[in-house]
């Protein structure tokens, strides 16, 4: 098959049938999101907090 | 396919937060360090000590406070300074990378068009604008000791303007058709016409000067990590996405 045929079945799926590896990779995007920005146990803060601050989540 | 996705989320990501982690040793981290120095500002809590120290021109009072100590009196534990503390921070850079990279691979994936080197750039600059610009807006980059609004509200309209900044730019430059394109100049602007929570008093311990600096140091670091991130995560959808799932 060409490329251009190749690359279309990508394009070719729904929105429907892409959506279940979107909401994983969602989720798991905003899980850690809020685990190394968010959360506020102090071992958390304290581990994370100069990562925090340079990528400028709200912190203390 | 989710496999292929999460190969090219870790690789990207990794490798975009230990990068990033060598740019903020050089930018932002010194500044953290030297704001740290007044952080504390005398309050009774923190166990402030005052010292003196001829290393600034005219010597200056420097307000410094030891470990946190907690009501009941146990430390919270946190990295010793030096070799610890960087390897925390960049066990947290690569986790911020990894996290930013599955939402710019989802976003990518959702989109379903080809991405690679170039056009992965420019998700990654559009992930600056939702992720450090748009919130930075409203909530400049904060130096230790910043004085600031209570931390959960914060929050919140942090998550509220990245959401709404997100959501904008997808329905303003994506979709086609007028109505969907007003909805997105809506969502763009909603979060700074809301407003986000702003200390009720200003006048924290540290510089304006060193706080102007690590603002605009934060966010010119934060617009490297995007790019890297945004390149480096069109190629290897490029590769382990588009290519491998038409082989």
């Amino acid at each position: 098959m060409s490329d251009n045929v190749l690359k279309a079945s990508i394009a070719a799926q729904s929105v429907a049938e892409r959506a279940i590896p979107v909401m994983i990779l969602a989720m798991l995007g905003v899980f850690l999101l809020y685990g190394v920005g968010f959360a506020q146990p102090d071992v958390l803060h304290n581990a994370a907090h100069d990562g925090r601050h340079s990528f400028a989540f709200p912190c203390h | 396919m989710i496999g292929r996705l999460l190969t090219a989320v870790l690789l990207s990501g990794v490798l975009a937060g230990v990068l990033i982690s060598v740019v903020h040793e050089f930018t932002t981290t010194p500044i953290i360090l030297h704001a740290e120095l007044y952080e504390g500002g005398g309050g009774e809590a923190d166990h402030a000590t005052l010292i003196w120290t001829d290393e600034v021109a005219g010597g200056q009072f420097y307000l410094v406070h030891g470990d946190e100590v907690h009501e009941d009196g146990e430390e919270a534990w946190g990295p010793q300074d030096g070799f610890e503390r960087s390897l925390f921070t960049l066990l947290s850079n690569v986790i911020t990378g990894v996290a930013y990279a599955a939402l710019l691979v989802a976003a990518f994936y959702l989109r379903g068009r080809e991405v690679d080197g170039r056009t992965g750039l420019m998700w990654g600059v559009a992930g600056f604008v939702v992720f450090a610009l748009a919130p930075g807006m409203g909530l400049p980059p904060e130096v230790p000791g910043a004085m600031a609004s209570e931390i959960g509200g914060r929050q919140t309209w942090w998550a509220f303007a990245a959401a709404g900044t997100a959501a904008g730019l997808w329905l303003l430059l994506l979709v086609k058709k007028l109505p969907f394109n007003v909805l997105g100049f809506v969502l763009l602007v909603l979060p700074h016409v809301v407003g986000a929570p702003q200390p009720a008093e200003l006048g924290g311990p540290v510089p304006p000067e060193l706080s102007a600096h690590f603002a605009s140091a934060s966010l010119g670091a934060g617009l490297v990590f995007w790019a890297l991130l945004g390149w480096i995560a069109g190629l290897s959808y490029e590769r382990f996405v588009t290519r491998a799932s038409t082989a």
